[in-house]
């Protein structure tokens, strides 16, 4: 009785305000339009469902380029990063330098500069390199927020690697860069993997450079060819948007799902100093 | 092989061009727009036109804009109201998750869901249930009597503002839940079981020992939090663009407007430079949190 109190009754109304809006996502994107417009059905529930919102959205629309867009550049933007991150960290961590506390502190301030200040002198940046409207140069964007914090998340974990390790290779005759590749990368495997986890979703997550770089409707990811192209006047495709919205959420759930612990772990350990 | 093998071996040469690849990415596409950023916030340049130098002219404007204005105490008003609630709705969740119970990995995993999913996409999800006419908040209510026609929620500023704080909570209690969880977690059960003999209440024993041991934690969550709360874009330009009549804008999206619409860039970039005092101020709190709390 205690329990109901204490875990079951505050989880559960947890859960309904946290879920519900999956939940709101999944019935639209299956409601015919009738329903959808309906003012005596019941909106809580769906009496004839349908796929002709996701059908239009894939046939009538260029969300399957979107979203093969969007893959393509958190994929590059994951390769690019993380290795610049792992090198970065491993240096950090692991070689003794004069000035590494100043680019520790540096590599944390620019983990803490959001793309909301950047955003429009790289517009001006990018118009001068020739970048705009480039789908490529998203990659080498992304990875301004992607190193500082990768690399912020690797030295935490590299340091949490015992240094007697490498010495005792040492003491063998291994020279560093076989300690590093023989030593470190193996045993960094969960927090290479929380690295990649995280520079594939924030790349998924991400908007306002999309939105201000990419113009043409070919070169648009997901959540910006929804915002721009099914948003549209006074007339708001609903059933398409939120199956866009659906479907553009499903690549990121499934990495969640299968990595939780790394997902939960890496945000735990951004938080360390 | 050998030879570079040998030059590895040596700390400042390794660490130099361990480091090289991140200077470069960061030093051209981040310090350095960074720098330009704060440059053409002085000037009046318009997209497609360099402009010249007009000194603290954008600054001094943008002061007298009452639409700035409004800006600046939305972004603080949103901020300070969403930051408590995610601290104090994340922080409760996580006390409920830290019961051991069947299925805790489960509904850990999915009531962190709000967090993991891309967020515009999320908010298209806000804006349809906040939809003036379709919403099912309207419906439940004028069913069960409450109101005789729909809420507008949108379309009044007060309430727009209310809606989309609600919009921004829901989505950052998982970040405070997954923080306090992992420093639960390393609080030492004795610590509690002592004070329960010595005859502590629940109450008592959470205010007195959990919450005192996570206070460096709160710190640094809270800061965190702030930083990425009041240069939040992604919900606001999805579900309300500013409107209704500009009344819901945070810096940021006030600047995008400005800038990349409005093609006043170095307006844009002064409404951006307005935020920098601030983030270099938490920032600095932040660093010295890890810092005690290493």
């Amino acid at each position: 009785m205690r329990r109901a109190f204490s875990l079951w009754l505050p989880l559960l109304a947890f859960a309904l305000f946290l879920l519900f809006p999956f939940y709101w996502m999944v019935l639209t994107s299956i409601k015919p339009n009738s329903e959808l417009v309906s003012v005596t059905a019941n909106p809580f529930w769906v009496s004839h469902p349908t796929l002709d919102h996701i059908k239009f959205l894939l046939s009538r629309t260029s969300y399957p380029r979107w979203f093969w867009n969007t893959m393509a550049v958190a994929a590059g933007a994951t390769a690019l990063s993380v290795p610049v991150s792992f090198s970065a960290a491993f240096a950090l961590a692991r070689v003794r330098f004069r000035g590494a506390e100043g680019v520790s502190i540096g590599i944390y301030v620019a983990y803490l500069i959001p793309p909301a200040i950047l955003f429009i002198p790289l517009a001006d940046v990018m118009l001068k390199l020739g970048w705009f409207d480039r789908l490529w140069a998203l990659i080498p964007i992304y990875s301004t927020f992607l190193v500082p914090f990768c690399t912020w998340l690797l030295v935490g974990y590299l340091k949490s690697i015992p240094r007697e390790l490498e010495e005792a290779a040492m003491v063998d005759g291994a020279s560093r860069l076989r300690i590093l590749f023989a030593v470190i990368l193996p045993l960094s495997v969960p927090g290479l993997i929380s690295a990649f986890i995280f520079c594939f979703t924030l790349s998924w997550n991400e908007y306002l450079y999309a939105l201000v770089f990419m113009s043409s409707p070919e070169n648009k990811t997901v959540p910006v060819g929804l915002a721009t192209e099914l948003v549209r006047g006074d007339i708001y495709q609903w059933g398409p948007l939120m199956a866009g919205a659906l479907l553009g959420s499903l690549p990121v759930i499934v990495i969640y799902f299968f990595f939780v612990e790394h997902y939960v772990a890496g945000m735990s350990g951004a938080l360390k100093g | 092989m050998r030879r570079l093998s040998l030059a590895f071996d040596r700390g400042p040469l390794l660490a130099t061009l361990m480091l090289l690849p991140a200077a470069a990415l960061l030093g051209g596409l981040l310090a350095f727009p960074l720098a330009l950023g704060v440059l053409l916030g002085f000037k009046d340049a318009t997209i497609g036109d360099p402009g010249s130098f007009i000194g603290l002219q954008n600054y001094r404007y943008l002061l007298t804009d009452p639409v700035f204005r409004i800006t600046a105490l939305n972004t603080a008003l949103y901020t300070l109201v969403t930051v408590l609630f995610k601290l104090g709705l994340g922080l409760a969740l996580a006390l409920i998750l830290n019961q051991r119970f069947a299925g805790y990995r489960f509904w850990r995993s999915v009531l962190l869901l709000p967090y993991v999913v891309p967020t515009v996409l999320s908010a298209f999800a806000w804006w349809w249930i906040l939809d003036p006419q379709f919403s099912f908040i309207s419906w439940a209510l004028v069913k069960l009597g409450v109101l005789d026609r729909n809420v507008n929620f949108l379309g009044n500023s007060c309430l727009a503002r209310a809606s989309l704080m609600v919009a921004n909570i829901w989505r950052g209690i998982p970040f405070f839940t997954v923080g306090y969880l992992a420093g639960l977690q390393a609080i030492p059960k004795e610590l509690h079981e002592a004070a329960a003999i010595d005859g502590a209440g629940d109450w008592q024993i959470f205010w007195q020992i959990t919450w005192i041991l996570l206070l460096p934690l709160t710190t640094i969550l809270t800061i965190f939090s702030a930083i990425f709360t009041f240069t939040d874009f992604q919900l606001i330009w999805t579900i309300t663009r500013g409107g209704p009549a500009n009344a819901t804008h945070l810096f940021v999206t006030l600047a995008y407007q400005r800038a990349i619409p409005g093609g006043a860039m170095g307006e844009g970039a002064a409404i951006a430079g307005f935020t920098l005092p601030f983030l270099a101020l938490l920032a600095w709190a932040a660093l010295g949190a890890l810092r005690t709390q290493a």
